[in-house]
């Protein structure tokens, strides 16, 4: 029999939401940025744990690049990015010699990074911890649904864009959620569409932009928010 | 498909066989043996079978959506374009196989013969393989670790049958891991001519791409270039260009400059291909695109 899961460094974590999609290059980290940063608005402390591990992007979104991450007794210490201390960060990023040294990690290796990285960093008190996640339903996804089961995440909030090979892989990242037991708090549509600066003209990427989603609605039976394309990004 | 216990060490590893979660694994004892580090014999089958495949292209991106499969696709009907070149397009996202979708093969099965697994054809000259075409429905998730993931990269290697082929075009999800090791792993002794890199021109992708320009020089992977896909959106209604994605950095040509690598070319973002995949061959109008 197993014995009870001691709370440890996610004692003081009121809330964990993962981002995740089947799709790579969606906004997945950017939407996790824009999450903290808009949870810290609304007065709330806040974590981001970045488990992509190949492709480590928030800590440039929050220019957080080569900060140095210390110990204490607990364990890690998250980098804060803020002087007021209220967004902290844990990525694989600080932990490279140079920004462009690449991680070429099996699976196992990865799972015994984001194990630590949910067992060793010392969070402290948080009012949500947002885990950003790579594409796919893997060893990341894996390792991180299963570290994080026994302190009760809120759920998932899966991002797509409007192009069918991008709905079809978030049908699949729903299909994993279920399998694992995880919630889904909401699905979002990312860069929706697209405003010409010059002439104001609003281009839509697909045709069956509507139509694909009311498939995805349907199945998932969850909320839809849609976040149109900016004129520039980061 | 062999089943692998929830963290295998790997059998290459010194804790191959040895680790606690190798008890009740049927290949412990072959691990604990050492044979699990000795060279897969798959990789001289695959080399015998590769000998029928003049040219391998590995379409890499340390980034996710920045267009690989679309590229790859566009390049295999390129080639195929001379009904005298045969074009095979291999798509190894196991998580996320597009290439299916954006060849308008969904729903294809693939078929057993003696000689092995048979290519889906699109066109008599172009065949393609994804696990894409094992999914009895497009919901299915692909729930895989990665030893399971080698398995069927291995598989799709070593038992498709694609006869006398010109170009293999090898497509790849995001990343530096299991795949792409995999990849270059099982097709090390039969030569790949290398791997063309995929990029748009921000540098949160520039970022992601110089550590896969790493990992190809790890590997000894050559890089035949870099291409910079979604360069600048052409608006439909004034045609005017805008860059949605600004290469506040430089973007690819500043990248391949400092890392004297080619730039083989910039592809602009053309909300036509999200409809070709889409819809299959008819071209939309112009119309379609923008909302009233």
């Amino acid at each position: 029999m197993e014995a009870a899961v001691e709370p440890g460094n996610l004692a003081g974590v009121r809330h964990i939401i993962l981002v995740l999609s089947g799709k790579g290059g969606v906004g997945k980290s950017t939407i996790s940025t824009e999450l903290a940063l808009a949870l810290r608005h609304a007065g709330k402390k806040v974590g981001i744990l970045d488990v992509d591990l190949c492709g480590p992007s928030i800590p440039r979104m929050l220019r957080a690049q080569g900060r140095a991450v210390h110990q204490c007794d607990s364990g890690w210490v998250p980098v804060f990015v803020d002087q007021e201390q209220s967004i902290s960060l844990m990525s694989v990023g600080f932990l490279l010699e140079s920004p462009d040294e690449a991680v070429v990690w099996r699976g196992p290796k990865k799972n015994a990074l984001i194990k630590q990285f949910v067992a060793d960093v010392a969070w402290g008190q948080l009012d949500y911890l947002v885990v950003d996640t790579p594409p796919g339903t893997s060893d990341e996804h894996m390792a991180a649904v299963e570290a994080l089961r026994p302190y009760s995440p809120l759920g998932a909030l899966v991002v797509t864009t409007p192009q069918a090979v991008s709905v079809g892989d978030v049908r699949r990242e729903l299909t994993f959620c279920r399998k694992t037991g995880l919630q889904v708090v909401g699905v979002v549509e990312n860069m929706s569409g697209f405003v010409c600066p010059h002439c104001a003209a609003l281009c839509l990427w697909t045709l069956s932009s509507r139509g694909a989603w009311r498939k995805v609605k349907t199945s998932s039976g969850t909320s839809l928010r849609v976040l149109p394309s900016p004129h520039s990004s980061p | 498909m062999e089943e692998v216990p929830q963290g295998c060490p790997g059998t290459g590893s010194a804790q191959a066989g040895r680790g606690a979660s190798c008890q009740g694994c049927p290949n412990q004892r072959l691990c604990a043996s050492g044979a699990g580090a000795a060279p897969d014999p798959a990789i001289e089958e695959i080399k015998e079978k590769m000998k029928t495949v003049k040219h391998k292209i590995l379409v890499l991106s340390g980034k996710g959506g920045v267009g690989k499969s679309t590229f790859s696709a566009h390049l295999a009907h390129g080639l195929a374009e001379d009904e005298n070149t045969q074009v095979a397009l291999l798509d190894i996202d196991i998580c996320g196989p597009s290439i299916p979708k954006i060849m308008g093969l969904e729903g294809e099965q693939v078929h057993q013969s003696g000689s092995g697994w048979s290519p889906v054809f699109v066109e008599d000259n172009l065949g393609v393989m994804s696990v894409g075409f094992l999914l009895s429905s497009p919901d299915d998730a692909v729930i895989w670790r990665g030893p399971k993931k080698n398995g069927m990269i291995k598989q799709f290697l070593r038992d498709v049958d694609w006869g006398e082929v010109d170009y293999l075009i090898v497509d790849t999800p995001p990343g530096t891991s299991d795949e792409h090791l995999s990849a270059v792993q099982y097709l090390s002794a039969a030569h790949i001519d290398g791997a063309v890199i995929i990029t748009t021109p921000q540098e949160v992708s520039l970022q992601d791409v110089r550590k896969e320009i790493n990992f190809c020089h790890k590997v000894k992977l050559p890089i035949i270039g870099v291409v910079e896909n979604m360069s600048v959106f052409i608006c439909p209604k004034c045609k005017k260009e805008t860059q949605i994605f600004p290469p506040t950095t430089g973007g690819a040509e500043v990248m391949c400059q400092d890392l004297k690598i080619p730039l083989l070319g910039k592809v602009p973002l053309d909300p036509h291909i999200g409809i070709q995949e889409f819809c299959g061959h008819h071209p939309p109008k112009e119309e379609h695109f923008l909302s009233s």
